[in-house]
């Protein structure tokens, strides 16, 4: 492309001038926005608000896309369903089998938990989600990983509430605006959560790498007794999620822990509900570095 | 005349006689494809990846390389604000990293004033990979050797999109100064 010749102002006093503002004007930019960047840095949420009414702003079509997106995804299911349905449903039907006597086996489980907790005076009332909405977008082009959330302050929500899927946990409420929110996903660089083994007390942290994978970090080291395909719910502590919420499946060990799988991949969950956060007052009183790595 | 050519007395953009430019479609379509592209990763996915190209960022390239002299200097400080509400970066890196973007250009356009397309590409490429790198540095998260890795897809679609830019932007300043106006 030819140059143009703007930038040649030859001997106009005000094209010089203009010129030389520009530059200025420029440079002082940059310099604005590199002290709102240290800002942003000591002050995550310095900027909460404004960032909530440019999400709400946009909530309309946002809200819109992810209903035809959720739309397509089931049309598509339902033409693949048709794929190969013969030999699916016969197994299919083996797999029911199988499930109604586990079912049947959970049931005398259930029944012995309750007889249980009755001798042990346990409460355990149902917990109803504060909200059910839709994930509505995503931070798609950051190497942060949030998800935009279709219900705001105006719905009840408010930031630490944990977010989580039919599946399992999702992630948590970073800031809330008034018709949307932000979630921190698990797989963010940031997210830290306390998990343990589904079938004993191996307690761990999950952090995200940000890179789609988990790294379980064990709390007690020693001789690893961790093997792929191990489950990790959550465990209740820091107070902020219930405990036993499914969270990721182990892929592959390392020395102090191993690499894990999300069982609730965001992008292919539809609804999710945020829950009130577990234990308020454990939350607020944790002090701990995970809970302050949690907090931004 | 027009019997033998009923184009005669137009021109790519439009007939000659009688129409005149819209100055708002003309001054306004930049601007508002640049944040058009910052608003449009939202929509994508809550993938485990960042795999979305900064269309933000890809648009502001693609004007101020393919039309130099349209964008002011300091174009980045607006548009790299409204970048911030939706990246999902710590607010104030786009409008830190858009305005060093616009300055490095105007650097790079007054030591090679002559320029074809593969070199705008190149110093594109290098913005771009820059851009990215700052973005995992600046994040806001702990940055780590796996976010890097992760980064790489993004790197590439980024760079290989931006002749597709290039071509939409050619394509917008076509419709941008076509003659709407009757006069």
């Amino acid at each position: 492309m030819a140059p143009t010749g703007s930038r040649r102002s030859g001997y106009s006093r005000r094209a010089q001038y203009n010129l030389f503002t520009g530059y200025v004007i420029a440079g002082v930019g940059a310099l604005i926005g590199a002290t709102l960047l240290v800002l942003s840095f000591f002050q995550p949420h310095l900027f909460g608000g404004l960032r909530g009414a440019a999400q709400d702003g946009v909530s309309p079509a946002t809200e819109t896309a992810a209903t035809v997106r959720t739309g397509s995804k089931g049309f598509w299911d339902t033409v693949s369903g048709y794929y190969r349905a013969g030999s699916k449903n016969a197994e299919l039907k083996r797999e029911m089998e199988i499930a109604r006597i586990r079912l049947a086996e959970a049931e005398a489980v259930k029944q012995e938990n309750a007889r249980l907790k009755g001798l042990l005076d346990l409460q355990d009332d149902e917990r109803k989600p504060v909200v059910v909405a839709r994930l509505v977008g995503s931070s798609a082009s950051s190497s942060r990983r949030f998800a935009y959330l279709g219900a705001g302050l105006n719905d009840g929500v408010s930031v630490g509430m944990p977010v989580r899927s039919p599946r399992g946990v999702v992630g948590r409420i970073l800031e809330a605006g008034g018709d949307s929110s932000r979630v921190l996903l698990l797989t963010d660089s940031e997210s830290v959560l306390p998990v343990r083994r589904a079938k004993d007390e191996v307690v761990a942290f999950a952090e995200g790498r940000g890179d789609g994978l988990l790294r379980i970090r064990l709390i007690n080291l020693g001789i690893n007794p961790l093997e792929p395909g191990d489950v990790f719910v959550t465990s209740g502590a820091g107070g902020y999620y219930p405990p036993g919420i499914a969270v990721a499946i182990l892929t592959e060990t390392t020395d102090d822990g191993g690499l894990a799988r999300i069982v609730s991949d965001p992008a292919a969950t539809d609804f999710v509900s945020v829950e009130p956060i577990f234990e308020p007052e454990a939350a607020l009183g944790a002090t701990t570095p995970v809970e302050r790595e949690l907090s931004e | 005349m027009e019997r033998n050519d009923p184009r005669s007395r137009s021109d790519a953009y439009g007939s000659r006689i009688n129409r005149s430019h819209s100055p708002i479609i003309a001054n306004a379509v930049p601007w508002i494809s640049i944040v058009i592209g910052s608003i449009l990763p939202i929509f994508a996915i809550a993938a485990a990846l960042p795999m979305v190209p900064p269309l933000g960022l890809l648009m502001l390239l693609a004007w101020r390389l393919v039309r130099p002299g349209l964008l002011p200097v300091w174009a980045g400080m607006p548009l790299g604000l409204v970048d911030d509400l939706y990246s999902g970066q710590p607010f104030g890196f786009a409008i830190f990293t858009w305005s060093l973007i616009m300055i490095a250009i105007e650097l790079i356009e007054s030591r090679l004033p002559w320029r074809a397309f593969w070199q705008d590409w190149f110093s594109a490429g290098i913005l771009i990979l820059s851009y990215l790198l700052a973005g995992w540095l600046l994040s806001g998260g702990q940055p780590n050797v796996h976010s890097l890795v992760a980064l790489v897809p993004q790197l590439v679609f980024t760079i290989l999109l931006f002749p597709i830019a290039a071509r939409i932007v050619a394509m917008l300043d076509r419709f941008r100064l076509h003659r709407w106006k009757a006069v």
